[in-house]
């Protein structure tokens, strides 16, 4: 069972996720595969945040198994825990930067906790992945509240990807971003992933994004996945849902 | 992660230089890249080769500090090559040229005097302002409450009937709870310094008319201030960043006449009921603390009880409570309407809310005092 999984980022199995009496997710599985971009489309209130929560260890499921990087999330350790720190990122929908730190700071904050570098470098550090996600080497100075909606996610974006993590977790990256800057989160994304060989666990809504970015793309519906493959099969697939949300109206645009 | 150090050889001859970068360029390294490439020495006017086939793994500030040493190099150097380059690493080195600005001024630091100075300015023209918003806001109200009692039928009649059930039936047992103490622990202290000259009877006098006066009325409305303003300040704060404040103004509705007058009838209505229930409580809890520690029988304590006390005394109270319960209520509502942002700042008006109307509710007790001082009661 190893050498299957070595070559899956993320194996869920069996998951059930609910709150009080409202089952959110009903024997849930799901692989992501290395150095891929899933995407994992569904409805408003279909439990893709939650599916994104659980795995990263914010949501304890009810039942059933989720590995990420070959480590059982329900047994691992506090100090595995903080480890998994550097090795994943994970950028919340509006940013979730700390609102007593500035830009820079709040970038900073995994390299603080992970290593011992000089101001300078950190610094350094800071401007480049600022750039990285579009955003003004200024920025770095002012305070999250002084910031737009998608300002914001670019700086979360930014510290998210401050140490190069090997699994990054996107929570709708995209909306909220005008076209041009989405376009341009999509081509950061697809850029380090190929530069980087990162896997990405992507929650969106934007079929743009869909196209442009993901390996392959997962249908959450009534709890669970109901086909994941590459984005041209999964449109293929024969379900109301999947029809209706690909080969809607706005759907068809794109097609053209 | 930090298995290979990185570092860069060096050799070469006459107009020629070849470096070799070899181990992990991570950005755990990062002090040692950076030492390499600031010990690097200058090429000015030489053939330059770089050999990368030994970078074992990278990052991206790895690949930053090789483009940074790409363009030391190619500052002096005749020409720069870049030999075995990874084909990933080549393109995240080229990408980088995207991102190669020179950093910011940092924002200027000014001195520590300089620093508190500006704070008291700052601070003393947000007072200023706050005074003077708070006032027109009181003004504001008032226009609306007039408006409220021409019109009676547009008033929401089942929201202050939420409020009342809010602040003043859920708060009937903290109030109670608190006066019945506070009264039994004025009667426990009289009792033991009148004692001294045996006075103890005069302790029933300083239970009356301190807790009818002045205590029953001002721990009701310090309770009620950081209970019920608190949560007037929080829930329209939350409101306000929610935008539903904006969405009520966009309908047509006046948010003060939605928001803020059901909540100011409401505690203007109960403040006087609850200090009622404040003051037969505190009573209650000095009858049954001079039973116990004077032997003063329940009959023996209501007869000196109304012996010492003038109606007068409690109407004090009573005429008080209506006044602070709209402080209360109004700064609330301010606070609350003034949240702009974020949630952290609907915390910082919370706050601000309760110490401000404690505050007004003291100063206007004081003021009080000093009427009720001049007419004689």
């Amino acid at each position: 069972m190893k050498s299957v999984a070595n070559n899956i980022a993320i194996r869920i199995r069996g998951l059930m996720t609910g709150f009080d009496d409202h089952i959110v997710h009903n024997n849930l599985d799901l692989d992501v595969y290395k150095g891929e971009i899933l995407g994992v489309v569904g409805g408003s209130g279909s439990g893709k945040s939650v599916l994104l929560k659980a795995i990263i260890g914010l949501i304890v499921p009810r039942a059933g198994t989720i590995e990420v990087l070959d480590q059982d999330m329900s047994k691992i350790s506090l100090e595995k825990q903080g480890e998994f720190g550097s090795r994943w990122g994970v950028l919340f929908q509006d940013g979730a930067l700390f609102s007593s730190l500035t830009v820079g700071e709040n970038i900073q904050v995994p390299i603080r906790e992970n290593m011992k570098l000089s101001r300078e470098i950190m610094d350094e550090v800071t401007f480049l992945k600022l750039s990285f996600v579009g955003l003004k080497p200024e920025v770095a100075f002012k305070y999250p509240s002084d910031l737009s909606g998608g300002m914001r996610k670019r700086a979360g974006l930014a510290r998210a990807l401050v140490l190069d993590p090997e699994l990054l977790f996107l929570d709708e990256p995209t909306a909220g971003l005008d076209p041009i800057g989405a376009a341009r989160f999509d081509a950061l994304i697809r850029e380090l992933k190929e530069a980087l060989g990162l896997t990405v666990f992507l929650v969106t809504h934007d079929l743009d994004t869909l196209h442009a970015v993901c390996d392959r793309v997962a249908v959450l519906y009534d709890g669970r996945i109901v086909v994941a493959g590459p984005l041209k099969d999964v449109k293929r697939f024969d379900h109301p849902w999947v029809q209706d949300y690909f080969n809607g109206p706005r759907g068809r645009v794109l097609a053209d | 992660m930090t298995a290979v150090k990185p570092e860069i050889g060096l050799s070469g001859s006459a107009g020629k230089m070849a470096l070799s970068l070899t181990g992990d360029w991570f950005i755990s390294n990062a002090p040692r890249m950076d030492k390499c490439l600031k010990s690097t020495p200058s090429p000015a006017g030489k053939d330059v080769t770089i050999d990368a086939s030994a970078i074992t793994a990278f990052d991206t500030f790895g690949a930053w500090l090789i483009f940074r040493l790409l363009k030391q190099m190619e500052a002096g150097a005749k020409s720069v090559s870049v030999i075995k380059l990874n084909p990933q690493l080549q393109r995240l080195v080229k990408s980088m040229s995207a991102h190669d600005v020179s950093p910011p001024a940092k924002p200027i630091e000014v001195g520590f005097v300089e620093k508190r100075l500006k704070a008291l300015g700052w601070l003393t023209a947000a007072m200023c302002s706050h005074y003077g918003q708070l006032f027109a806001f009181i003004g504001f109200v008032l226009v609306r409450s007039i408006k409220a009692l021409r019109h009676p039928k547009q008033f929401r009649l089942t929201s202050l009937v939420f409020h009342l059930e809010e602040v003043g039936f859920n708060a009937l047992f903290i109030v109670g709870l608190v006066s019945f103490l506070i009264g039994a622990v004025i009667v426990n202290q009289g009792a033991i310094q009148l004692r001294q000259f045996g006075a103890e009877i005069f302790t029933v006098d300083l239970l009356a008319i301190s807790h009818l006066r002045e205590m029953g009325v001002l721990l009701t409305a310090i309770l009620i201030a950081g209970r019920s303003g608190s949560a007037f300040t929080a829930e329209i704060g939350s409101m306000k960043i929610r935008e539903e404040v904006d969405a009520l103004q966009v309908i047509g509705l006046n948010p003060v006449d939605v928001l803020v007058l059901p909540r100011l009838m409401a505690l203007i209505f109960i403040m006087p009921i609850l200090t009622f229930f404040a003051d037969l409580m505190g009573i209650l809890g000095g009858a049954l603390m001079a039973w116990n520690m004077l032997d003063l029988s329940f009959e023996a304590f209501f007869t000196r009880f109304r012996d010492a006390t003038l109606m007068t005394t409690f109407y004090i109270g009573m005429i008080k409570a209506p006044f602070f319960g709209a402080i209360i209520a109004i700064n609330g509502c301010y606070e609350g309407l003034s949240v702009t942002g974020s949630a952290e700042n609907v915390g910082q008006h919370t706050t601000r809310s309760v110490v401000q109307s404690i505050f007004m509710v003291i100063v206007l007790d004081a003021l009080f005092a000093m009427f009720f001082t001049a007419v004689d009661w």
